[in-house]
């Protein structure tokens, strides 16, 4: 009875400007390092939130705990209202599987190609055995990224940005509702991480996705951010529309926003 | 404060071995819930098995000639020379056939495996397959222990086999003796409690390395350098793993045979 009630609150929550994801007094230590101290966090449903920081300061222990790769040791985390913590192994499944995670290296399986990686949460995760269905949606998520060609390619024949569309691509493809990014554009040049930029934003809107970005690409943040939240030392400490944060007198703040003209 | 030294020690074994033993208890739950991943185990069993084929066929080809130029002056010596195919045979299906294939096996096969795993874990491709909601276990780690279960056995008995013809064309340059001859002796000379308690060890020898290379693999930290190490920490304890299976085979089937 208990897993009923919570399949069935994941369906309840389906209007605009509802929180998806929750998190309040969230704290999380490796040993005796306190990494995350107190997160406080409400991201809205089709809301793309940044969070900027330094590197080390928790941004990826963060959306790692959204996922439940990572158990928090102390506040709350509800996504989608639901507890993550106390979530079993099927709740935790149900979720992942309404949650696209991109890794900073797009963690494509490099035995497969671009088709088989793609075809993978299909048949595993979503049990789609029809040929002439899975041909569909690879090619359709693909002409969405803009990686038609690339198809039959393994990942060691991409390029980084290739990989990052690939990876995008293979997320996208079970149609989630929340998207984590983390770190999308890292170790790219600049043109490839403006278009691969553009390319979430563009995907945010096609597939409206709820999304949080975790950067420290400030023209990453200026194109895709409704909200951008600063974190520092394991804190939130500031948040704001990208405009209104670049005015902010908080010296950490400040320092993001130097070199932005 | 002497307590604050050792304690830690054996925490981190006990850890490590209640780790091994839910690894291993997950493993075996994997096997029968969800689906089977068939693809995934016969392009397995063919890496593992027909990829090692050429290396165990010519390590046992070879050890079949060391053993019977080894044997013969010693045999000759005590006029017992027509022995040498019943030594041969006896040694080899019994002990040093399945012991040294698993050897070879390990080194080849548990370092792959552990290499393997333990750079998709550095490129985050277990986290990613996790995440997206796929059981990675369902999908590596069942697929390669079974895998290695069943071609590691196998891989024996065809060492045997190529192991004996080595004998044999190695006796028959000083002895000349027939094909059918020497067949005919291997044969006489083996009955089922040398061959089933040696197939039966294989199995587990088979089990011990997918296990300990999928293990090593799937516990490596997240740095290029625990790639190597999770390789050769593979080989290592597959290795050790081997010899105390063997130990433990050869008193239960004294116990149950050689009375």
């Amino acid at each position: 009875m208990e897993e009923e009630k919570t399949i069935a609150e994941f369906k309840q929550i389906k209007g605009k400007n509802e929180v998806v994801i929750e998190i309040k007094g969230l704290k999380k230590a490796f040993g005796s390092k306190e990494v995350l101290k107190d997160i406080n966090l409400d991201v809205k449903r089709g809301e793309n939130v940044v969070v900027l920081g330094r590197s080390g300061v928790g941004k990826s222990v963060l959306i790692e705990c959204i996922v439940g790769m990572l158990i928090p040791d102390g506040g709350t985390l509800k996504v989608l209202g639901v507890e993550v913590a106390e979530m079993g192994d099927k709740e935790l499944k149900e979720l992942r599987m309404k949650i696209g995670f991109l890794f900073q290296s797009g963690a494509l399986y490099d035995s497969m190609t671009v088709r088989e990686n793609l075809e993978f949460p299909l048949t595993r995760v979503l049990k789609i055995d029809d040929q002439a269905e899975l041909d569909k949606r690879v090619e359709e998520v693909l002409d969405s990224v803009g990686l038609e060609e690339a198809i039959d390619k393994l990942p060691s024949d991409l390029s980084g940005g290739m990989r990052k569309r690939a990876g995008l691509a293979r997320t996208l493809i079970i149609k989630p509702e929340i998207m984590l990014y983390d770190e999308p554009t890292t170790g790219l040049d600049p043109i490839t991480s403006r278009e691969i930029s553009e390319l979430i934003l563009n995907m945010q809107k096609k597939y409206k996705t709820t999304s949080i970005i975790i950067t420290h690409d400030m023209e990453c943040a200026r194109i895709t951010a409704d909200r951008v939240v600063i974190m520092d030392d394991g804190k939130y400490i500031e948040e704001g529309t990208f405009d209104s944060l670049k005015k902010s007198k908080n010296k950490i703040v400040q320092s993001f926003f130097r070199d932005i003209s | 404060m002497a307590e604050e030294i050792i304690i830690p020690g054996w925490r981190k074994w006990l850890e490590d071995i209640g780790e091994q033993v839910s690894f291993f208890t997950r493993f075996l739950r994997n096997i029968f819930v969800g689906g089977f991943e068939w693809s995934e185990f016969v392009r397995q069993c063919y890496e593992i098995g027909y990829r090692s084929l050429m290396l165990v066929g010519i390590t046992s080809f070879i050890m079949g000639v060391v053993l019977i130029v080894q044997l013969r002056p010693t045999l000759v010596a005590f006029g017992a020379a027509s022995m040498l195919p019943k030594t041969l045979s006896v040694s080899f299906v019994r002990e040093i056939g399945p012991v040294i294939i698993a050897i070879i096996c390990a080194g080849k096969i548990a370092s792959s495996i552990g290499a393997e795993l333990g750079s998709m874990k550095v490129s985050e491709q277990l986290d990613a397959m996790d995440v997206s909601g796929a059981n990675p276990l369902q999908y590596l780690v069942v697929t390669r222990i079974l895998a290695t279960t069943i071609m590691v056995p196998i891989l024996s008995v065809l060492g045997d086999v190529i192991g004996l013809f080595g004998g044999f064309l190695a006796l028959n340059l000083r002895d000349h003796i027939s094909l059918s001859l020497y067949a005919t002796k291997v044969v006489a000379s083996l009955d089922y409690t040398d061959f089933l308690p040696a197939f039966i060890k294989t199995i587990f020898f088979g089990l011990a390395i997918g296990f300990v290379g999928c293990y090593k693999g799937f516990h490596s930290s997240k740095g290029t350098e625990s790639v190597g190490l999770a390789a050769n920490s593979a080989v290592v304890t597959a290795s050790l793993w081997i010899f105390v299976i063997d130990a433990i085979a050869v008193q239960i089937t004294s116990l149950l045979f050689y009375k």
